[in-house]
């Protein structure tokens, strides 16, 4: 039996990992993530998970041995936070090249220094480029949902897959969200089986050097050089997104719940002003857009981005290529030029004659908090925005809510 | 059933000849063999065989007369090191290029 629950957002992605049945947990504790580590140590010791829970030293640690675990074909977990995501970057960079499925949560926060414990996106961010697969949640529906979804896609297509929550507006805020059924969530996703688990029988090195050009190897069958395994990660990544729609198609048949894994779009429709965010700031926008459309008849919508890597490059460009203007609002940004969501959008729109006009704003770092009259008033001051600036001016990020 | 659009496995290796690639092309010092000193060709007896235990490349074959492939042998002269009877003597590569110094 499925069941309505009123929990934290850590409390909901511990249940979906416990539901999940993943079999080794190795994790670190970091504010804001603690909570969700420490309910699922809670579960392994009281006997509701059959599952290996590993203390570890640090987070390099943790990933490294969700990597050994893997690599035994075990279905793997660990979670992070900030600093403690930057600390398993050298194992986050190897799990992805060695084609290792497992799933981390990153409960995001601004990163030190100066120590914050508050919210951000700069965590994710900074590992954007590393190879993992990430997505990012709204609400505690949808951490349990995406969590569950991230499994099976990181089994399915052999990369690992981060599963991004904000720090406290969700980790530690409670709300109603629906656990699937046990058994259900069983048939949705089957017991993994690694094709290549480790095997004392047949012993081989694995992800040693790796010559720049292809090898035969010692049975005289072609293997692929460095650069090889390189360009099929990147192949194979951007194929996960319709493995991904896939999956979630299934999802909805099963659970009732889903239809947007990719991109969630409020009120778009007609929109000729379009928000871009990701995280709870886009659900944040929905009472934006309503209140814009409703007090000054602004034409404005909201996507919600739920995949940032892959990129939906083609998606994105084909749902805002007619709006007459486009507003990324970020928690993070590339230290030097802009935001990188921002950027990454306008790479994906460059190709299309009639692209909007975009906007910039960097919003919310280190828990700042966001105002939703600071968010009505800038959208609001960008719509109107007709006779444009120079174009270096509006490709400038704009900050909100600065107290300098 | 793994989908075959995605790898299972991005490098794996198992120990033998070529599996670092054409490794003999990395090879400065060339391993000869004296069969006058190498002890089972000596005695007729598969004995010894340090030079194919050691050979970190498996290049060395476990016969009465040891063979090296010299495709793959690197030169790293470990077999030289580790023979008990001397039998192995690194030898310039330059020794075996035409016009070289023996040639
Ligand atoms: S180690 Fe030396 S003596 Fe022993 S088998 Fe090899 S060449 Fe012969
Ligand atoms: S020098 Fe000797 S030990 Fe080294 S690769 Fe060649 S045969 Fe093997």
């Amino acid at each position: 039996m499925s069941e309505k629950l009123i929990d934290s957002g850590n409390n909901a992605a511990a249940m979906a990992v416990q539901l999940a049945a993943a079999e080794v947990i190795a994790a670190y504790p970091i504010t804001p993530q603690t909570p969700l580590t420490e309910k699922l140590s809670e579960l392994i010791a009281a006997g509701e998970m059959d599952a290996e829970y590993v203390a570890v030293e640090s987070e390099h640690s943790a990933l490294g041995v969700c990597i050994g675990a893997a690599s035994a074909g075990v279905r793997a977990f660990t979670a992070t936070s900030s600093n403690g995501l930057l600390y398993m970057s050298e194992q986050l960079h190897w799990a992805a090249g060695a084609r290792l499925p497992m799933v981390m949560c990153v409960v995001n926060r601004g990163i030190g220094a100066p120590w914050s414990v508050w919210n951000d996106h700069q965590d994710a961010m900074s590992q954007r480029d590393a190879g993992w697969i990430q997505l990012f949640a709204k609400d505690h529906q949808e951490i349990v949902d995406i969590t569950l979804k991230a499994f099976r896609l990181a089994e399915l297509v052999h990369i690992p897959v981060m599963v991004n929550y904000d720090g406290y507006y969700l980790s530690h805020t409670y709300m109603p969200f629906e656990l699937p059924d046990a058994a259900a969530v069983k048939e949705f996703l089957p017991a993994y089986e690694y094709a290549h688990a480790l095997d004392p029988q047949k012993p081989e090195s694995l992800n040693t050097v790796t010559l720049p050009d292809s090898r035969n190897d010692t049975n005289g069958v072609k293997q692929p050089g460095y650069m090889d395994i390189r360009h099929n990660l990147h192949q194979e990544m951007r194929l996960a997104m319709d493995v991904l729609e896939e999956i979630d198609a299934d999802y909805q048949q099963r659970f009732g719940r889903g239809g947007a894994p990719i991109l969630d779009p409020y009120c778009c429709e007609d929109a000729e002003y379009i928000v871009v965010a990701m995280g709870t700031i886009a659900n944040q926008f929905r009472d934006v857009v309503d209140r814009l459309r409703q007090e000054d008849g602004l034409k404005v919508g909201v996507l919600a981005l739920q995949v940032y890597r892959p990129f939906p490059t083609a998606k994105i460009a084909e749902t805002l290529q007619s709006a007459k203007g486009v507003m990324v609002y970020e928690k993070g940004l590339s230290y030097g030029n802009q935001g990188a969501l921002y950027a990454d959008l306008k790479s994906a729109l460059y190709p299309y004659p009639a692209r909007p006009q975009l906007h910039n704003f960097i919003v919310g770092l280190g828990g700042r908090d966001i105002r939703t009259e600071d968010l009505c008033q800038t959208l609001k001051t960008a719509c109107q925005q007709d006779d444009l600036s120079a174009p270096e001016q509006t490709d400038a990020p704009q900050w909100i809510g600065l107290q300098l | 059933m793994p989908d075959p659009r995605f790898k299972v496995l991005t490098s794996a290796s198992t120990s033998g000849p070529g599996d670092a690639g054409r490794t003999g092309s990395w090879r400065v010092e060339r391993p000869v063999l004296d069969y006058s000193r190498c002890i089972p060709a000596k005695t007729g007896k598969s004995a010894c065989h340090l030079c194919w235990l050691y050979c970190p490349d498996n290049v060395v074959s476990k016969a009465i007369e040891p063979q090296i492939d010299l495709e793959y042998c690197k030169g790293c002269g470990i077999c030289a090191e580790e023979c008990p009877a001397q039998a192995i003597e690194m030898v310039s590569e330059e020794n075996f290029v035409a016009g070289g110094e023996n040639e």
